[in-house]
């Protein structure tokens, strides 16, 4: 039993999207996080809460208003048309926007536990040795947070894979514009074709097994090189 | 105005319950000891020096080059100021081999001759061995003489040192402390060093601030203030006097060294440093005893005449310490008040000093 032209072509785009969503989340969260770590801002609670909603809201509340934002009367529809782009419900732009707020606490906390970790002390010691605060943002934290960076990026990219209710509301289920391997199965079960159902569901089982073991793995190497 | 080449540190902090007010001058050259009990605000005038935190009123101007004048608004972030800073933890990047952490900082500070600048720290501070090793594999003395190579790197203007031993176990100081004196005693680099060991104190300082609850409580020449006994700065067992000596005499059957002091010279054990090297003496005061006329037949080598200058109560009433003047220097003894009391010991009268031990510190 080989998988279909639909389910190859759910396979791309769920990668597409996910390697997308990693890329973007990694370059806007990173700021939050680091921001997060080390404020004193009254503000801090606040943004703190409203990163981490997305963790426990339904995706189909998420999913709701972010149709209701993207649709032609919505702040985010308007500014779309106004730019020419259009709408962005149902389509793979709607699909990234989505995600990324689906998966932005996914992508935070790791690298705000790192940053947590390394404290003000090297960012100091690199302001003794003349670095600029940029320049020891890029030459010192970056680097010692790595471990948080890549948890934040495996994250990322498995809970993308791994979302269907926002997807489902946002995208619309589209074959080969908006249909993810999540998605998919769902018509597939609909469609009472078991087989292919199992062949991609096994795949995700398989897949996010993987990824859990791997970041383990990785955690236990870590902890050996911290001191 | 400060005379040139000095510097002037004023501050003035407010935070919590804590005040903090000083308002220093720092000699051109050599080790300027920070000296107090922990919350003193020792940590934090190095920090606002540093500029890692901002006194609310402050002039820190070092040598010619003012870093902070809140009067002219003038604050220099820390990446701007020309100075070293040696954290009292290892403050290595974890993620940058030996050689990496040494070029951090030279090759921001745009030193001219960066190579040969880097050459002589790496040597002034013996880490030729390390070079490619990651700070996970150094030890924490090897990790302090790196973090003080890579200030030192930099060619700053002022060294700030913040308790830089205070991690290490005692083998480990001892360690570094030679480390330590060859920078004093070869670099024109003015250099801040915050302590509460009176061990370091002694060893290192030239010039000595004392801080207590956030203000100056003694600053001076270190020799003059360690023998000040009205309002003593070290107490107990710490007690005692810094002579500035030379090596005279090296006795090879009895393996024994002489120090020549401005007023006299001390006999101890020989630990292979060549005649003519410049030394320091510590005598403590509990190994110094008073005799009215020259002791003879008895054990104790070092008999020196002297002058009795004053006497001020010890903090056990038993106790008195007594500053007696041997030539140009200053010696303290502890005594029982009844000896005092029986020997009759008054300023200005002759006797002889007795002295059962020595430390030579360097």
């Amino acid at each position: 039993m080989s998988p279909s032209n639909e389910a190859l072509q759910a396979i791309r785009l769920t990668v597409e999207l996910a390697s997308l969503t990693t890329l973007v989340l990694l370059v806007i969260a990173t700021p939050i996080a680091w921001w997060l770590s080390g404020t004193t801002s009254r503000w801090r609670a606040p943004i703190s809460a409203l990163v981490t909603l997305p963790l426990v809201l339904p995706p189909s509340v998420l999913g709701f208003y972010l149709l209701v934002a993207m649709g032609p009367d919505g702040p985010l529809g308007r500014l779309t048309m106004a730019l020419g782009w259009g709408t962005l419900s149902f389509t793979f732009g709607g699909l990234l926007v989505g995600s990324i707020i689906f998966s932005l606490p996914f992508a935070v906390q790791p690298i705000q536990h790192a940053c947590e970790a390394i404290g003000p002390r090297p960012m100091e010691v690199a302001a003794t040795l003349r670095a600029r605060p940029l320049d020891a943002f890029f030459s010192v934290a970056l680097p010692l947070a790595r471990p948080g960076l890549i948890t934040a990026a495996i994250l990322s990219f498995a809970h993308t894979v791994g979302e269907f209710g926002v997807v489902l509301m946002v995208g619309g289920n589209i074959p080969g514009k908006t249909r993810v391997i999540s998605t998919q199965i769902y018509g597939h079960v609909e469609a009472m074709e078991y087989a292919q159902a199992h062949w991609l569901a096994g795949g995700m089982v398989l897949l996010s097994f993987t990824v859990l073991l791997a970041l383990s793995l990785m955690k236990r190497r870590s902890a050996r090189v911290m001191p | 105005m400060t005379s040139a080449g000095s510097s002037r540190i004023r501050l003035h902090v407010v935070r919590g319950g804590f005040e903090l007010a000083v308002d220093l001058e720092l000699p051109a050259t050599g080790i300027t000891v920070l000296f107090g009990a922990s919350g003193s605000g020792k940590t934090t005038v190095l920090r606002c020096v540093a500029g890692l935190e901002r006194a609310q009123k402050g002039l820190v101007q070092i040598g010619a080059e003012v870093w902070q004048d809140d009067e002219a608004r003038l604050f220099l972030p820390t990446w701007r100021r020309p100075l070293g800073y040696v954290f009292q933890e290892a403050s290595l990047f974890e993620h940058l081999t030996v050689e990496d952490n040494l070029r951090y900082g030279l090759k921001r500070a745009g030193s001219r001759d960066a190579g040969h600048v880097l050459d002589a720290a790496i040597r002034l501070l013996g880490i030729e061995r390390l070079l490619e090793r990651m700070p996970a594999r150094l030890s924490g003395g090897e990790r302090q003489r790196v973090a003080i190579a890579r200030a030192l790197a930099t060619q700053p203007r002022l060294l700030l040192l913040d308790e830089p031993l205070a991690a290490l176990d005692q083998a480990r100081k001892q360690e570094i402390l030679p480390w330590l004196e060859r920078l004093r005693d070869e670099l024109r680099t003015p250099m801040l060093y915050v302590t509460h060991s009176a061990d370091e104190l002694a060893r290192l300082a030239d010039h000595l601030v004392v801080l207590e609850d956030g203000r100056v409580k003694a600053a001076g020449p270190v020799a003059a203030a360690l023998a000040s006994i009205d309002n003593p700065l070290l107490v107990g067992d710490d007690v005692g006097a810094l002579l500035a000596g030379r090596v005279a005499e090296r006795d090879a059957r009895w393996h024994l060294t002489r120090v020549a002091f401005d007023g006299g010279s001390l006999w101890l054990r020989d630990s292979g440093v060549p005649v003519g090297h410049a030394v320091r003496l510590r005598v403590l005061a509990r190994d110094v005893s008073i005799a009215i006329g020259e002791p003879h037949d008895n054990s104790i080598q070092n008999h020196l005449p002297c002058s009795i200058e004053s006497s001020a109560p010890d903090v056990h009433p038993s106790q008195v310490l007594v500053r007696v003047r041997v030539g140009a220097s200053t010696l303290l003894a502890r005594i029982t008040a009844r000896s005092f009391d029986a020997l009759d010991l008054r300023p200005g009268k002759r006797v002889w000093l007795q002295v059962k031990s020595v430390a030579l510190l360097q």
